[in-house]
């Protein structure tokens, strides 16, 4: 079997942060993770749920970029969905548009919120998610375009500003990881900053910094990515992904 | 025996009690079983000045592009499906010509929620240290729990607003002449939310039959509207399109025809004159056209 690719790293990083979720909703926007949470519940962490983007609760694993091809286990209708993330039963993989030091996140509006010069999506659901349960991002290409010193509208909520709005905000206030296409990143315990935690085969750590437009917190050693398993690659190749969609995402 | 409420109305009937300046919402998801027919009845009335609630998509995006929305509170605008982004709601956005009262998902149902159970507001984590809460100003404030937590602490959450409305227009797939209604696809969204938190109640539905037709169709649990929650009826097949509905899927070739066609004020013009500018028969012969001209 051929070496993995950048984007097979990727995969595996984004499913390694959903480990120890256990059974929560794993919900994941952008290919490579969604590749990653249906190969963590096919290897190391079988508990987790996912929807099949409409109402329902699917088992099985199958490929990405066409319709759920399992068994319906639930029912999970919105209103549901606001249930079991207020009640915490969720850990969401979003994509920011811009992240900062502390991981607040836009995916609103660039630009002035009052007339913006970028309407994006809204704030969707980012407010509620990072208050309510364990959040994480994908990063496809890691820039300073992204890693941004203030985003212009706090769409999901970093550490500073939920320890500012006090202990209701920041009772269950939880970001676990940070991958891009670069690297693998999380939040240093007492200060809330991003952190690096290890750079993916093939990247310096010079890169990510040369790629991010503020201060890292960086380790005396910064280890390397850990490699797919064959088992991993071999799901990845014939059963999540055979028509190869995550190099459209995170080119070789 | 007196005669029971006559609620069954035409589709431009159901909206007349709409009047500028009113505070509506709407029902549906994103691209998902929204009142489209009612929204198009809206379009053909001379209404404007309107605030709209809910969770948005074409509905928004059509209104704004007749000049009728003046301040829009959602918790998010999305055709969900490519190019994703309302190209009306967008221009609007970027244009300043909207007020937004952008919020968290969750605290829109926090809001109908209130509004439905006649409190003020309701209590909510979800906007706690984002920019949902300052875009608000004044207008989104907390509340401290009288009651402190295990370590003693006093936990402060949004105070969402109730979020009354004027009227409701929501659109479900079967109902009888008296406002029971069903859906019938795989989810009720927050219809039932969006008329309890209404003044006056509109609802569209691809058919109408006998109370007795309703209630042997569906589950019981797929009745979400009782006649307490009702005041009008219309009939109108197919009325959700080009969003989905219970009994047919997203018409996603004419979502993306209706997103180019907002590019420019050349290609609205005919996008208007062809589908917008008479009646929802009119509409629903020419989409049957447009389709039949996509297949050839």
């Amino acid at each position: 079997m051929s070496a993995a690719t950048r984007a097979e790293v990727c995969a595996v990083a984004c499913a390694e942060a959903y480990r120890g979720s256990g059974e929560v909703i794993a919900s994941a926007f952008g290919t490579i993770p969604a590749i990653g949470v249906r190969l963590a519940r096919n290897t190391f962490e079988p508990d987790l749920m996912v929807s099949d983007g409409e109402a329902s609760a699917v088992r099985g694993t199958w490929a990405v970029g066409g319709a759920a091809d399992g068994e319906v286990e639930a029912w999970l209708p919105f209103n549901q969905i606001f249930d079991l993330v207020w009640n915490g039963k969720r850990h969401i993989m979003m994509i920011p548009t811009q992240l900062d030091t502390y991981g607040n996140c836009n995916i609103s509006a660039i630009g002035d919120h009052a007339r913006p010069a970028v309407q994006l999506l809204g704030v969707r659901g980012a407010p509620g998610n990072t208050v309510y349960h364990p959040t994480s991002y994908w990063v496809p290409r890691h820039s300073t375009r992204v890693f941004v010193p203030k985003v212009d509208m706090v769409s999901g909520v970093g550490y500073d500003n939920a320890r500012k709005a006090g202990p209701a905000a920041t009772r269950y206030h939880e970001l676990r990881r940070v991958v891009t296409d670069l690297a693998v990143l999380d939040f240093t315990p007492d200060t809330g900053r991003l952190r690096l935690v290890s750079v993916h085969p093939g990247v310096t750590v010079d890169d990510v910094v040369g790629a991010t437009g503020f201060d890292l917190v960086i380790p005396d050693s910064v280890p390397q990515t850990r490699i797919p398993t064959a088992e991993e690659l071999e799901l990845i190749r014939t059963v999540i992904d055979p028509r190869n969609l995550r190099d459209k995402e995170v080119p070789a | 025996m007196a005669e029971k409420r006559e609620k069954r109305r035409s589709l431009d009937e159901a909206v007349a009690g709409i009047q500028s300046g009113m505070t509506i919402g709407i029902g549906g998801w994103g691209s998902r079983r929204k009142p489209m027919a009612l929204v198009r009845a809206l379009l053909r009335s001379d209404v404007t000045d309107l605030t709209v609630v809910g969770y948005l998509g074409p509905d928004l995006g059509l209104l704004i592009s007749a000049g009728k929305v003046k301040r829009a509170y959602y918790g998010f605008v999305s055709l969900d499906s490519a190019p994703f982004y309302d190209p009306w709601f967008a221009q609007a956005r970027v244009a300043g010509t909207i007020e937004s009262r952008e919020m968290d998902e969750g605290m829109v149902k926090a809001g109908l929620q209130a509004a439905a159970a006649r409190l003020p507001f309701m209590p909510i984590r979800a906007g706690l240290g984002s920019d949902a809460q300052t875009v608000w100003g004044d207008e989104l404030k907390t509340v401290a729990s009288p009651y402190p937590d295990a370590d003693g602490r006093t936990e402060s959450v949004i105070a969402m607003p109730a979020l009354k409305l004027d009227a409701a227009l929501v659109h479900l797939d079967l109902a009888d002449e008296r406002g029971n209604a069903a859906y019938t696809g795989v989810d009720p969204y927050f219809d039932d939310l969006f008329c309890l938190a209404a003044e006056q109640r509109i609802l569209s539905v691809d058919k109408i039959v006998s109370t007795e037709e309703l209630v042997k169709s569906v589950p019981n649990q797929a009745l979400i509207l009782n006649r307490s929650m009702v005041d009008t009826v219309t009939e109108a097949p197919n009325g959700a399109h080009f969003t989905f509905a219970g009994g047919y899927k997203r018409d996603e070739k004419f979502q993306r025809h209706y997103a180019e066609s907002a590019k420019t004020p050349e290609a609205w013009q005919t996008f208007a004159d062809t589908y917008l500018s008479g009646s929802e028969d009119d509409y629903q012969a020419a989409v049957r056209k447009f389709a039949e001209e996509q297949k050839s």
